[in-house]
C-alpha cells in the first residue's frame, strides 16, 4: 500500500536547528534502509510557486505566496503494509519537530495512493 | 478507555512490533544464538507491551522500548542457562548446550550491530540446509513479521503446513548448529545465491501465481521488494543484489497493466504502457545502473534486469529493441541454462527476425522433459503458428496450453486466444 505524506506547518521565528535536519536525515535513512521510503523531497515556500485554477469556466493563474493555508513543507512516498504503519512513520517524523524545534506546529496528511493493481 | 480506543492501541502496538520485529529478532538471535528462542523473546516483548501500554501509555520511542525489554529477557535467559550449565557441571554431567552462548552476552554492542545482525538473520533464514520452501516461510516469518496464517494464505497452503515448515526449519538450524554469522568470504557467493533465490521465489509467487484463482498476489511482491531493498542497503557492493532489485522493480512496474478490468491477465505486448509505474521503472533503472557500475561479469539477475529494462524503456512493442532482447537471452542461456530461457529467446527472436525463426527455436524444445507440462511452450508455439497462418495447429496448441495451466485466469486467457485465432492475433507468450 502506497501512502503520500504531506507535511505542512507554521515555522516559529527561530531558525530550524541543525539537529532537526540531522535527525530527519537519520530517520529518512532508517526508512530507506527498511525498504519503505520510495521518494521524498522538501518543498520551497509557496512564494516560489503558482496556482492554476478553474472556476466559472475561467482558468486563472495566480503567483504565490498563498496566505490562506499553512505552507507545505515536504512530501514523502511510502510503501507500507497498513495505514497504521504509515501513521507510525509520520508520528516519528512529527515527534522530531516536537523534540528539536520548540514552537513549531504543523501536521502530516497521510493520503493513500490508488493502487494500480486494484484494492 | 473505550473498547474502540483499546482496539486502536492494540493495533498500534502490533504495528510497531511488526515494524521492529526483524531487528528485535536479529539482535536477540545474536545474544541467544538461536533464532527460535529469539523469536519467542521478541513475542514476549509484544505481550508485555500489550499488557503495559494500554494503561501506562505508548512510550515515546516504542521501538527502543521493545528492544530494551526483549534484551532484558534475553539476558535473564542466558544467565539462567549459564547457571544451569554450572550446576550441571557441578554434579558432573555432560555439557549439552553451546558453550559460546553461556557467557555474559555482549548486550551493549547490540545497537551498533543492527545492520550486521539483520544480515546474519537473512543468511540464516535462507540457509541452504533448508529447503527453498522452508527458507521462504522462515524468511517471511522472521524478516517480514508475517504470521503463519498470512504466509499460508499467501502460498495457498494450509496453515498447519506452514507452521510445520517453520518449526522444522528452526529445528534443523538448531540441530545443525548453524552459526548466526555473515558467511566467510569463500562461502559468500553460494550463500548469497541462496538468499537471492528465496527473495525471487517470494516475488514470483506473488507475480506469477502458479495456482489458484488470482493471476497475481501483489502483497508477496511487496514483501520481496522490501527485502531486496533492505539487502541492497546492507550489501551495497554486491552487483547481483542490485541486479535482483532492478529486476523486481522493473517487473513490478508492470503490475498495474498486467490485469484487465475483470482481473484477467494482459500480456506484455498488449499492455497499456501508460499504466506502467514510472517511479518503479526509475528505481529499477537506477538499481541496474548501480549493478553495472560495480563492474565485473553480470550475473543472471542483472541480465534479466537488462531484458526487463529493454521493455521498460520502449514506448511500444514496435519500439522495443528485440534484437538486444534476443542477444541478452543468449547471454542468460550461458549463465543460467534453462529451457524456459530458450523459450523466451524463441519469443524475442520471433519478434526480431520473424515468426519462422522463433518457431524453429521453440520446436527444438517440444521433446524437452522439463517442459512436458509447461503451458507456456504450447502457448508460444501457438502464437508463432498463428502468425505464420497455421491456424489449426495454433488452436490446438492454445487448447493444450489451457489444459496444462494450474491458474484459472491464465486458462481463460489461453481459451480466449484459441477462439480468437482466425482474427488478428495480438500478444506474445510472456507478460
Amino acid at each position: 500500500m502506497r501512502y503520500m505524506m504531506l507535511l505542512s506547518g507554521t515555522n516559529p521565528a527561530t531558525p530550524p536547528p541543525p539537529e532537526l535536519f540531522e535527525a530527519i536525515m537519520k530517520l529518512g535513512g532508517e526508512a530507506t534502509q527498511a525498504g519503505v521510503l520510495l521518494d521524498t523531497a522538501g518543498l520551497l515556500p509557496s512564494a516560489a510557486g503558482a496556482r492554476v485554477a478553474l472556476a466559472g469556466g475561467q482558468v486563472t493563474v495566480t503567483d504565490g505566496p498563498f496566505t490562506e493555508s499553512k505552507e507545505l513543507i515536504s512530501y514523502a512516498l511510502y510503501e507500507v503494509r497498513s495505514k497504521e504503519e504509515a501513521v507510525e512513520w509520520a508520528a516519528r517524523f512529527i515527534k522530531l519537530h516536537r523534540d528539536l524545534w520548540p514552537g513549531w506546529t504543523g501536521s502530516t496528511d497521510i493520503v493513500q495512493v490508488m493502487d494500480p493493481a486494484g484494492p | 478507555m473505550t473498547g474502540a480506543g483499546d482496539q486502536a492501541t492494540r493495533s498500534a502496538i502490533e504495528t510497531v512490533w511488526r515494524m521492529e520485529s526483524p531487528r528485535l529478532i536479529a539482535g536477540l538471535a545474536r545474544i541467544t544464538g538461536d533464532v527460535g528462542t529469539a523469536e519467542e523473546l521478541a513475542q514476549d516483548a509484544l505481550v508485555i507491551a500489550l499488557e503495559q501500554w494500554p494503561t501506562r501509555g505508548v512510550p515515546d520511542g516504542p521501538g527502543a522500548w521493545l528492544m530494551a525489554t526483549a534484551k532484558h529477557r534475553a539476558i535473564d535467559l542466558v544467565r539462567r542457562r549459564a547457571s544451569y550449565q554450572r550446576k550441571l557441571q557441578e554434579i558432573g554431567r555432560d555439557q549439552q548446550s553451546r558453550p559460546e552462548h553461556t557467557g555474559e552476552p555482549d548486550v551493549d554492542a547490540m545497537d551498533d550491530h543492527i545492520g550486521d545482525d539483520l544480515l546474519r538473520l537473512i543468511f540464516i533464514s535462507c540457509h541452504p540446509v533448508l529447503s527453498p520452501e522452508a527458507r521462504a516461510a522462515l524468511t517471511l516469518r522472521l524478516l517480514c513479521g508475517l504470521t503463519t496464517a498470512e504466509i499460508a494464505r499467501a502460498f495457498l497452503v494450509p496453515e498447519a503446513t506452514i507452521a510445520q515448515r517453520i518449526v522444522r526449519a528452526k529445528r534443523t538450524l538448531a540441530a545443525g548448529r548453524v552459526p548466526f554469522e555473515i558467511p566467510p568470504r569463500t562461502e559468500l557467493p553460494g550463500r548469497l545465491t541462496s538468499v537471492l533465490e528465496v527473495i525471487y521465489l517470494v516475488f514470483n509467487e506473488g507475480y506469477a501465481a502458479t495456482a489458484g484463482t488470482d493471476w497475481m498476489r501483489p502483497p508477496l511482491c511487496a514483501e520481496a521488494m522490501r527485502l531486496g531493498r533492505i539487502l541492497a542497503g546492507l550489501m551495497a557492493g554486491q552487483g547481483e543484489v542490485h541486479g535482483l532489485v532492478a529486476l523486481m522493480e522493473l517487473q513490478a512496474s508492470r503490475v498495474g497493466a498486467r490485469t484487465g478490468p475483470a482481473g484477467e491477465p494482459v500480456l506484455l505486448t498488449d499492455q497499456d504502457r501508460r499504466r506502467w509505474d514510472r517511479l518503479l521503472i526509475r528505481h529499477g533503472l537506477q538499481a541496474l545502473a548501480r549493478a553495472r557500475e560495480l563492474g565485473g561479469a553480470p550475473g543472471p539477475y542483472e541480465v534479466q534486469a537488462e531484458i526487463a529494462a529493454c521493455h521498460a524503456r520502449a514506448h511500444s512493442v514496435q519500439a522495443t529493441d528485440w534484437e538486444r532482447v534476443a542477444a541478452l537471452y543468449v547471454v542468460l542461456g550461458y549463465l543460467a541454462p534453462s529451457p524456459v530461457v530458450e523459450l523466451n529467446r524463441a519469443v524475442a527472436v520471433g519478434m526480431a527476425y520473424g515468426p519462422a525463426r522463433g518457431l524453429e527455436i521453440a520446436d527444438t524444445l517440444t521433446a524437452h522433459p522439463a517442459l512436458a507440462s509447461y503451458p507456456h511452450l504450447p502457448a508460444v508455439r501457438a502464437d508463432l503458428l498463428a502468425k505464420l497462418g497455421r491456424i489449426e495447429e495454433a488452436r490446438r496448441e492454445f487448447a493444450r496450453a489451457a489444459a496444462l495451466t494450474g491458474n484459472e485466469r491464465e486458462r481463460a486467457l489461453f481459451r480466449a486466444r484459441a477462439a480468437a485465432v482466425p482474427a488478428a492475433v495480438p500478444g506474445q507468450g510472456m507478460a
